[in-house]
């Protein structure tokens, strides 16, 4: 038994003050981000006595590829050999620090804490040996995996020292020493996914492939209009169906229904559930089973209010919106009006976006077992911690007696910072008292997501006859109510700041759909419009959009007062010489300067700043008669700071998120009666093999400390497309899906 | 009612409706999970596995039309998971997420052993209607051509 040969390292927890190194450029909130978070190695590294090292992946692995990178952080201070580390992925515990995946936070958040983790058990095992020679600690040395004495010419390895550097008193904070980064071995060197020789051989890795002993499937058939609730169903029919065990209803969600109780009105039926959706849950002995049943389900739907909705009434209020004086002024300052009745030239255009689904190739699940009090879940979450304590309060079930199990996820992209799917699981498995795999299925997904929000802008733009940007007025009608707008633009979004007369306007409509975090959220679907209509007014003056864009750059910001919203993004931490940087780099990598003008080709160009990286991005297109485009090339430079920790999965992460800008510009959700009109892969189509452009990838290298990447990369690459199909075409892309501007990907 | 699959050269006997998806046989009777339900409309190829050789969506084959034949996963695919596919495939470090990949690899493995030395414009047409939402197209298109070079073509079940 492994477990048996294992001498752990009992370090107990770090106190004290950080060790600063390098500088960190991050507007984020220290509540979700505290890069000086004092870690404990007990948790992390297990050294056998036969010197097998373990190391815990703490973070949900989505396919951001943090399973391979966080480890390497603890491997390259702990000095050992890669190729003899053990990757497990950790429970869900407190001991690890936050566990969740979303914006693009886990590089910067552990890149010193989990360094020093490392570098604390090195020096346990270094004071060991030490002590052991009964030499100075300073005299010894380490190459991967042991403890060297030059001067004795004696080694031990650390599996030799594991027992003895468990006696010893850990190092104090300040007292770890990192490495130089000019000697690192494994951060900044290319390292594959660690779960690679399991996937391609097929081992139940993710949620999915979850197999609990007695294990029952369950699917939820829920209202196909948001807020609906069920008036009846032919429960009696589906009971009767081959393998079904347990027919739920939950008739409505009471609007306060923390710890309501169940109420059984006859074995397998139970009526109202604890802040679970309305709707009817089959559960089978197989998963097939359960969804043939639902196919003979007949349900008698209360939609309620939502049924009204449809995207042409949102577009129709939305334009009316536009036109009329907006509800709320995020920013304005300077005259606006005044100077775009002076201005030389006006430049007036609408942009609008879809609702997307995220569409994560995994479908939601989660496995639930409850016994004795105790809930056990096994669950692909993005945000564990959030569930767990949804849970906790909805099914009154102490913290404490929640175990949480994190899988391998496929696909996250924001979709899995709801843990709705999380609770659905824990009720049914409460409620038929037996382990049971809630799986959604894809039609569910499509059909029942928090979608990334719709947006509708109405921009005017004035140059003077200089063809200097003077006057900048944007208005988004949004959907919200009382002040809270889904994809809202930042008061401080770019340019804001940086234009002498300035208004960024907002009024909202109320919605009953769901919406939530979409890869690069809000960014995805405004710097399409923003940086849009920057090269529409590049081209009105005649110039060059790098050109324009530098010069906005160049302006000096006019400080905006601390953001009382909150908000991160933004030109009040946006540094203009690192947008600059990647904005040179992409410019001498694409040839931009000397392209030449070929009928039917064009290339395009936009920079984005979010999630504290910097992308500048080169699209090189041609369009044929029929309107279709093919993406031939896309060049992006990045800064993300002073290291790249694992260049494979950094590629991967950029090569990854502009494709996925393709599908966007190729997606919409939309509503009639209240109902998604798209249900699966077929009207909500992801973007293809043979669609692919060429991708190319530069790295700007700046003195900042090192940041993520899921998510910053994406937003400029939807408006260096639409831009190149300009100049392609000369036709302006301001409606998305692309196939509402009259265009689509060949 | 009773059904004879022969499942990566072993025969089992299964209880199913006999037009249950192969996929759903695969996965909750045999307890093979590597064939993956994406879309379960034949759209994504998240569950590709081989019948007789032929790539083919198992969420789309009723398992009843498997009797007879010989069907490969990818759990069956080599002995030691070092067919030259997916040898490829972890040099190349073609997986994000994952969760697609199985079907990409017996899409391309069933693909090379009819055309061991594709050209670009077949192997995009060859792996068109699989669909990966991470993004690792690039990557699958240089795995498959160091899979040609390293001749993944020779080692077809």
């Amino acid at each position: 038994m492994r477990l048996n040969r294992r001498s752990f390292l009992q370090i107990t927890a770090l106190t004290g003050g950080g060790l600063a190194l390098g500088f960190f450029d991050l507007p984020f909130a220290s509540a979700q981000f505290d890069p000086q978070a004092a870690l404990s190695p007990t948790a992390f590294i297990h050294i056998a006595t036969d010197g097998t090292i373990t190391l815990m992946a703490k973070a949900p692995e989505i396919g951001q590829g943090v399973k391979t990178m966080l480890p390497m952080m603890i491997a390259e201070e702990l000095d050992v050999d890669w190729n003899k580390v053990r990757v497990e992925q950790a429970d869900l515990d407190d001991k690890y620090g936050g566990q969740s995946a979303g914006g693009s936070t886990s590089t910067q958040s552990n890149y010193l804490p989990l360094r020093r983790v490392g570098a604390a058990c090195r020096q346990m095992l270094i004071s060991a040996a030490a002590t052991r020679w009964g030499v100075p600690a300073a005299e010894c040395t380490t190459t991967p995996g042991r403890v060297l004495h030059a001067a004795s010419e004696r080694s031990f390895s650390y599996g030799e020292l594991a027992g003895d550097a468990c006696a010893l008193t850990p190092p104090s904070m300040d007292s770890i020493k990192l490495k130089d980064p000019k000697d690192f071995r494994i951060i900044g060197k290319p390292h594959a996914n660690v779960d690679n020789h399991s996937i391609v051989t097929g081992k139940p890795l993710f949620g999915i492939d979850v197999k609990v002993p007695g294990m029952l499937h369950a699917v939820f058939a829920k209202s196909p209009v948001y807020g609906g609730k069920v008036k009846s169903a032919n429960i009696d029919e589906i009971k009767k169906l081959p393998g079904v065990r347990h027919v739920l209803v939950v008739t409505d969600t009471p609007a306060n229904s923390a710890g309501t109780p169940d109420s059984q009105i006859e074995p397998g039926i139970v009526i109202v559930a604890t802040g679970v959706e309305p709707g009817v849950v089959i559960v089978a002995d197989l998963w097939w089973q359960a969804q043939s049943a639902r196919s003979k389900l007949k349900v008698d739907w209360d939609f309620g209010p939502g049924a009204t909705q449809s995207s042409e009434k949102f577009a129709a209020r939305a334009a009316e919106q536009l036109k009329a004086p907006p509800t709320d002024i995020l920013r304005a300052y300077g005259d606006v009006d005044g100077a775009l009745k002076t201005a030389a030239k006006v430049v007036e255009a609408d942009y609008s976006y879809p609702f997307l689904a995220h569409g994560t190739l995994e479908p939601m699940n989660t496995t639930a077992s409850y016994k004795d009090g105790k809930m056990e879940m096994w669950t692909a979450s993005q945000s564990p911690a959030a569930g767990k304590s949804q849970i906790a309060r909805a099914l009154n079930i102490p913290p404490a007696n929640i175990t949480v199990h994190l899988t391998r996820v496929g696909g996250g992209f924001g979709r899995r910072l709801n843990t709705d799917y999380m609770l659905e699981a824990a009720w049914i498995a409460k409620s038929v008292g037996a382990p049971v795999k809630l799986l959604w299925s894809r039609e569910d997904d499509i059909t029942h997501d928090d979608y990334r929000p719709a947006g509708y802008h109405s921009l005017k733009g004035g140059l003077d006859a200089q063809g200097k940007l003077i006057a900048w007025r944007q208005h988004l009608a949004a959907f919200g109510e009382g002040g809270r707008v889904a994809g809202a633009v930042d008061a401080t979004e770019f340019p804001s700041g940086r234009v002498p007369n300035f208004a960024s306007y907002t009024s909202a409509q109320p919605l009953l759909l769901r919406t939530g975090a979409l890869r690069a959220p809000g960014h995805n679907g405004y710097a399409f419009v923003l940086k849009g209509f920057i090269d529409e007014l590049a081209t009105a003056a005649g110039r060059d959009p790098i050109e324009f864009n530098l010069e906005l750059l160049n302006a000096t910001p006019i400080p905006m007062a601390p953001a009382a919203n909150g908000r991160r993004g933004g030109n009040d931490t946006l540094n203009a010489d690192r947008m600059k940087g990647v904005i040179k780099l992409v410019a001498e990598k694409s040839g931009w300067a000397n392209r030449k003008k070929v009928p039917g080709r064009g290339m395009g160009f936009a920079c984005h700043y979010c999630h504290a990286g910097y992308f500048a991005e080169v699209a090189e297109v041609s369009v044929d008669a029929k309107n279709q485009i093919t993406v031939h090339k896309i060049w992006a430079a990045g800064d993300v700071g002073n290291q790249i920790v694992n260049p494979s999965g950094a590629e991967a992460q950029v090569q990854g998120a502009i494709l996925e800008a393709m599908s966007q510009m190729q997606q919409e959700i939309t509503l009639t009666g209240g109902q998604v009109q798209q249900t699966n892969y077929d009207s909500h189509p992801l973007i293809r093999f043979d669609q692919q452009p060429e991708i190319e990838l530069f790295w700007s290298m700046s003195e900042f400390g090192p940041t993520g990447l899921g998510e910053p990369s994406l937003p400029p690459a939807l408006p260096a497309i639409a831009n190149a199909v300009f100049d392609a075409t000369g036709k302006r892309i301001r409606t998305l899906p692309l196939e509402r501007s009259g265009f689509s990907f060949a | 009612m009773s059904l004879k699959l022969k499942v990566n050269n072993a025969v089992s006997t299964v209880d199913v409706p006999p037009d249950t998806p192969l996929l759903w046989v695969l996965r909750d009777v045999l307890d093979l999970k590597g064939s993956k339900y994406g879309c379960g409309i034949g759209m994504c190829g998240a569950c590709t596995v081989l019948l007789d050789g032929q790539a083919v969506r198992s969420c789309q084959t009723n398992v009843e039309s498997a009797v007879g034949k010989s069907v490969t996963t990818i759990e069956g695919l080599s002995p030691d998971g070092l067919h030259p596919v997916q040898v490829a495939w972890e040099q190349v470090d073609v997986p994000q997420c994952g969760y697609c990949q199985a079907g990409q690899i017996m899409t391309a493995v069933a693909f090379l052993a009819k055309t061991p030395h594709p050209t670009d414009a077949q192997i995009d047409d060859a792996m068109a209607a699989n669909l990966c939402r991470c993004g690792t197209y690039p990557r699958i298109r240089q795995a498959i051509r160091q899979a040609v070079k390293a001749g993944a073509a020779v080692h077809t079940s």
